[in-house]
Order: structure tokens, then sequence, then C-alpha cells
């Protein structure tokens, strides 16, 4: 029997995160997702949970203390928001390098310059290649559901590798919605209790964490680095469907809204998506055959299928909430195209970039990006692959 | 979100326009209602012009983006009004809520010519008289739900006072000071609002 509730995103999160009760919890606070360790050392402090919470001085030392007990076979969690992510970033690589299946929530929030506590995708998109899988959620909801997946995904023999539960930063992290909750001993069964094969405090059985690699295998732990992430996508489905099973909630690798027959569609990450599809209903109405294909997870980058998702579309609009500053186009951009040219679909593209530091988004701007995909498909317009909207 | 409505809060930081902005969201889920409550952020700073939103509705709602044309604006201060273009996108058949000891034909002066409804409320008194405070929130929330009629005035009433009774467990002595806050207000706007509704019909 679900528990309805009403919450923000960061509630939702630090919700679940007293419903799994991992082992270690460092953090150190940034808006927006200072609420989520301020609300679990309420939840420590009131003895509804047992996790050790340490309170450090840096993301740095957060990201190192978490793998540190992480490599010690504790179950460890962080959050972070933007810059706090990127001065983590040495040790993402660590975390991910060394196959240790942490959990960061983190709460998208752009990067400076200019300074700006607002969302974008940003912090996100700048640790794409740290070896993280990363799952984006659209609203207060898929950052809970997303949040009880992580570690069942991240733990996974075939997997080991640090995962990242991203929402937008105020948009559902601050925002108070409707919410469907699961009961405590659900959440604990599905998640499980954490068993490593292999950690540091183990007597009899010591290992070695972090050790330098000569150049005759360090290009085949990278390897193995990279088959894991593959092995990630399986893993990824394989638990949804059991969170289906348990919660009756559907995810998948994206969600494909209307897009069956659709002649024109938004490929669009986290609570953007909700306004696009919101807007693809209304221009149903009208007789437009458009859709949306929401993303959700991000890494491993599943290329091959938005590629069949995409196949009989007449044009896409990528929507990247980031810019990449390569000259070229978003981190969308580059690698759905990317993948749109290895799997032989050749569709019209267009990349545009929106809502950086928090520029809003609306169910117009939706309309306005359909809009001008058809008049370059039916008319032969001219539009950039690059372009950015609601710039001023 | 097809039915339903929108309001836009103005107020400064500190006031608790945010506050009041998740308690009409809180109040609205507990009739069952689908709700969204949310701020938008500028620089944070106590007396920085701050905007929350509201979206309450019996439909799933999956849009998340600021409102540009509400139904209902509340103003919970009124020096924001020379400052802030408070009316921008209001509906004309919605209304605007404004927290000021001055009277309608007074207030609609600053308005730009907005041709829907004006409401005006002593927020400030109201709140001074019940709690020998000034905390506006209290009564401009029990305003925005008269003017708007998001929920019956009863399920508004009593879920009011469940939320109190819980949120100051601790200190009792303010909660029938706040239900009284919430009682004026609606007394206050009763006669205006019924008086447009009789010409509205017309």
């Amino acid at each position: 029997m679900a528990i309805k509730e009403r919450m923000s995103g960061n509630e939702a999160v630090s919700y679940a995160i007293r419903q799994v009760n991992p082992d270690v919890m460092p953090a150190f606070p940034i808006t927006p997702s200072t609420e989520i360790p301020q609300m679990v050392s309420t939840y420590i402090a009131n003895g509804e949970m047992d996790t050790e919470f340490i309170p450090v001085e840096s993301e740095h030392s957060s990201m190192s203390a978490a793998i540190g007990a992480e490599a010690a076979g504790a179950r460890s969690l962080t959050a972070t928001s933007s810059a706090g992510l990127a001065l983590m970033w040495e040790e993402l690589l660590l975390a991910a390098s060394n196959r240790l299946p942490l959990v960061l929530t983190l709460v998208n929030r752009t990067l400076s310059g200019p300074i700006n506590i607002n969302c974008d995708h940003s912090d996100g998109m700048g640790a794409r290649d740290t070896g993280w899988i990363q799952i984006y959620a659209e609203n207060n909801q898929e950052a809970y559901d997303n949040f009880i997946q992580a570690y069942p995904i991240a733990e996974d023999t075939r997997v080991h590798l640090p995962v990242m539960i991203c929402q937008d930063g105020f948009i559902t992290s601050h925002a108070v919605e409707n919410i469907e909750l699961l009961e405590d001993d659900k959440v604990k069964n599905f998640v499980g209790e954490y068993e490593p094969e292999e950690f540091l405090l183990n007597p009899g059985k010591p290992i070695a964490v972090g050790p330098y690699s000569v150049s005759n295998y360090a290009m085949e732990a990278k390897k193995n680095q990279e088959i894991a992430m593959e092995n990630s996508k399986e893993v990824i489905l394989e638990i949804a469907k059991k969170f289906k099973d348990m919660a009756g909630r559907e995810y998948g690798l994206f969600e494909e809204y209307k897009t069956q027959d659709a002649d024109y569609i938004m490929l669009i990450m986290g609570s953007a998506a909700g306004t696009a599809k919101q807007a693809v209903d209304e221009l149903r109405e009208q007789g437009k055959k458009v859709g949306v294909l929401k993303l959700r997870v991000f890494r491993p980058f599943p290329a091959k299928e938005i590629a069949e998702a995409l196949k009989n579309c007449k044009a896409a609009a990528i929507m990247d909430r980031c810019e990449s500053y390569n000259g070229n186009g978003g981190p969308l951009g580059s690698e759905v195209t990317a993948g749109l040219f290895y799997h032989k679909v050749n569709i019209e593209a267009v990349n545009y970039i929106y809502g950086l530091a928090g520029r809003d988004f609306t169910i117009s701007d939706v309309n306005s990006v359909f809009a001008e995909l058809e008049d370059m498909v039916v008319n032969g317009k001219e539009v950039e692959q690059h372009k950015y909207i609601r710039l001023r | 979100m097809k039915n339903g409505i929108e309001i836009r809060w103005h107020g400064r930081g500190g006031q608790g326009a945010k506050t009041a902005a998740l308690l009409l969201a809180d109040v609205a889920f507990k009739t069952g209602q689908n709700v969204q409550g949310f701020p938008e952020y500028g620089p944070e700073r106590m007396g920085a012009p701050i905007t929350a939103y509201n979206r309450i509705s019996s439909d799933k709602i999956r849009v998340h983006s600021n409102i540009y044309h509400p139904d209902y604006v509340v103003v919970v201060d009124e020096t924001l009004l020379d400052s802030v273009d408070v009316t921008a996108g209001l509906k004309a058949n919605g209304a605007i809520i404004i927290n000021t000891a001055k009277s309608r034909a007074e207030i609609e002066k600053h308005l730009k010519g907005y041709t829907g409804r004006v409401y005006t409320i002593d927020a400030r008194k109201i709140s001074m008289d019940t709690l020998g405070k000034n905390f506006p929130n209290s009564p401009m929330l029990a305003a925005t739900v008269a003017v708007s009629e998001v929920m019956p005035r009863e399920d508004f009433f009593r879920e009011m006072s469940a939320s109190y009774q819980h949120k100051f467990a601790k200190k009792p002595e303010v909660i029938d000071g706040n239900m009284q806050a919430l009682e004026m207000a609606f007394e206050e706007l009763e006669e205006d609002i019924e008086n447009d509704k009789v010409s509205l019909s017309a």
C-alpha cells in the first residue's frame, strides 16, 4: 500500500536514505543539496537511523572519506552540488577505478562562473568521464525511486561501480510535490544487506586498494572498468524490473513518451522533461505528431537504444542543459549524434542549449522548438545545429 | 495540467512568502489535491524581493517552469508595488490580494490598470492583534484561500488547525492566535468577495 505524501526532492531523497540506512555518510554542505545532510543528521539525532555521519571540512574530504569507508567494507554515501562535485574530481576517478560501489546524491547546480546557485547540468556533465553511473530524475518521485535502486545496481558483482543519483537543483530539490513512498521494510528488503566479497578490514584476506599499477597492467584495469560500465546497462534494467514488481513504477534507460508515431522528438533530461510532456499533450490535441524521449540513464550512455528509438522520426531536438565550450555543441548533442551516425540513422537533428544557470524553460519554449523542427523539415528552413533558446 | 489554479506570491526575503506557498501546498495536499509549491531564488538576503509559486490541480502536475499567467497574485509586502511588476501576466478573470492598510481605491492606482478583482487586507494589523508580532503569512494564506476558493472553508480550517497543533506542539499558546488570524482574514474579505460575486454575475 503506497504511502501518499508531499515532499520536496531533497526531503524525498533524505527519506530514502533513512530507509536504506547506509553505514557511513561523510558530507560537506553546499546549496542546493545542503538540506540532505541536514535532514539525515536530524534522522540520526532522533534515533531513526544509525548511519555514521562524518562532518568534514570540504568535498575533497567527503569523497575521500566515503572512498575510505567503502573500501573498508561499509556501504557509503555522500551528497553535493556544483563546485562541491568539482572539488571531488580526483576522488571521483578513484572511486570508480577502485570499483567502489558508493552512492552520491547530486543536486544539479551550475558551475562557476558567473557564480550562480541555480540549476543546470554542468556539474554532472563535468563528471561524465569519471567512470560513475549517472541516473537523472524528472521529479521528486523519480529521485526517491532512483536512490532506492542505486545500491543494488552499484553493488552487483557484474558492475561494482559508484552511482550518482541526480536531480535538478531548486526545480525539484526545493519544490514540494505529491509523492508515493514505500514502506521501510519493503525498501530494506529491496536493497538488502551489503556483503562485499573483498574489503580492506578483512582479517585473513588482505587486499590493497589503489596501489601503483605498471603499464603492463594498468590498461587492462581500465578496460575492465569499461566492461563493468557496459555490463551495468543490463543490471540497471534488471533492477528496474524488480523495482516495478515491488513498487509498480516502471523505469528504463529512458522513457519514450508518445514517440511511436512521432515525426518530431525532443530528447531531454531532468525536470524539463515534465514540461515537455505537458507541451506534447497540448500539441497532440492540435494534431501535431510529436513526442519526448526522456533520458534517465546518462552513464552508461545508451547510444544504440536511442538511435533505435529515434530512427523513424523526421527530426530530433537534442536538449542540453549544459554548454561544453567545445565550439560544437553540448554533451548530449555530441553523444546522441555520434550514436545516430554509428547506427546508420540519418535524421535531422538540432542541438539546443537551454536552462543554463537557472534560466527558465517553459511550455512555449517546447512549442517553439517543435515549430522550428517542422519548419526545417517541411519548408527547408536553415537552422543552426547548435543554438541557444531563450537567450536575451 | 488542464484543471486547477496557479498562484504567484511576491514578498521579501524573511517575510515568509515561501513558507506561505509551501503551507498552501501542504493544506491543499491534505484535501486530496495534486500540488506544487516552490520558491524562485535570486541572491538570498533578508529584504530582497522573492517570488514563490503554487500549482494546485485535480490532475497530475508535470510542468516545472515558473508561472507567467497566474490566476492569483499575492503581495505580502506592499512596498514591492513600485519596484516589481506584480500584475504581469495576471489573468483578468483572476485576482490580486495585497497586504496593506490602504483602501482598494488607493491601491488600485499602483496596479498599472489591472482590470481584475483587487483585494486588500491588513495582515500586519491582524497579526499584531492576534499574535502580538508581525507574521503576515498566516492571514495572507487565509486570504488566498478565501479569494481563490481552492478548497472549502471548513476543510481549510480543519487542516490548518491540525497543522498548527503539530507544528506548535511545544508552543501551544500560539495555536489559538494563529487560528484567530486565519478567521479574521476570512472575515475581513468576506464582504468584498460576496459583493464581487454579485457584480460578476450581474
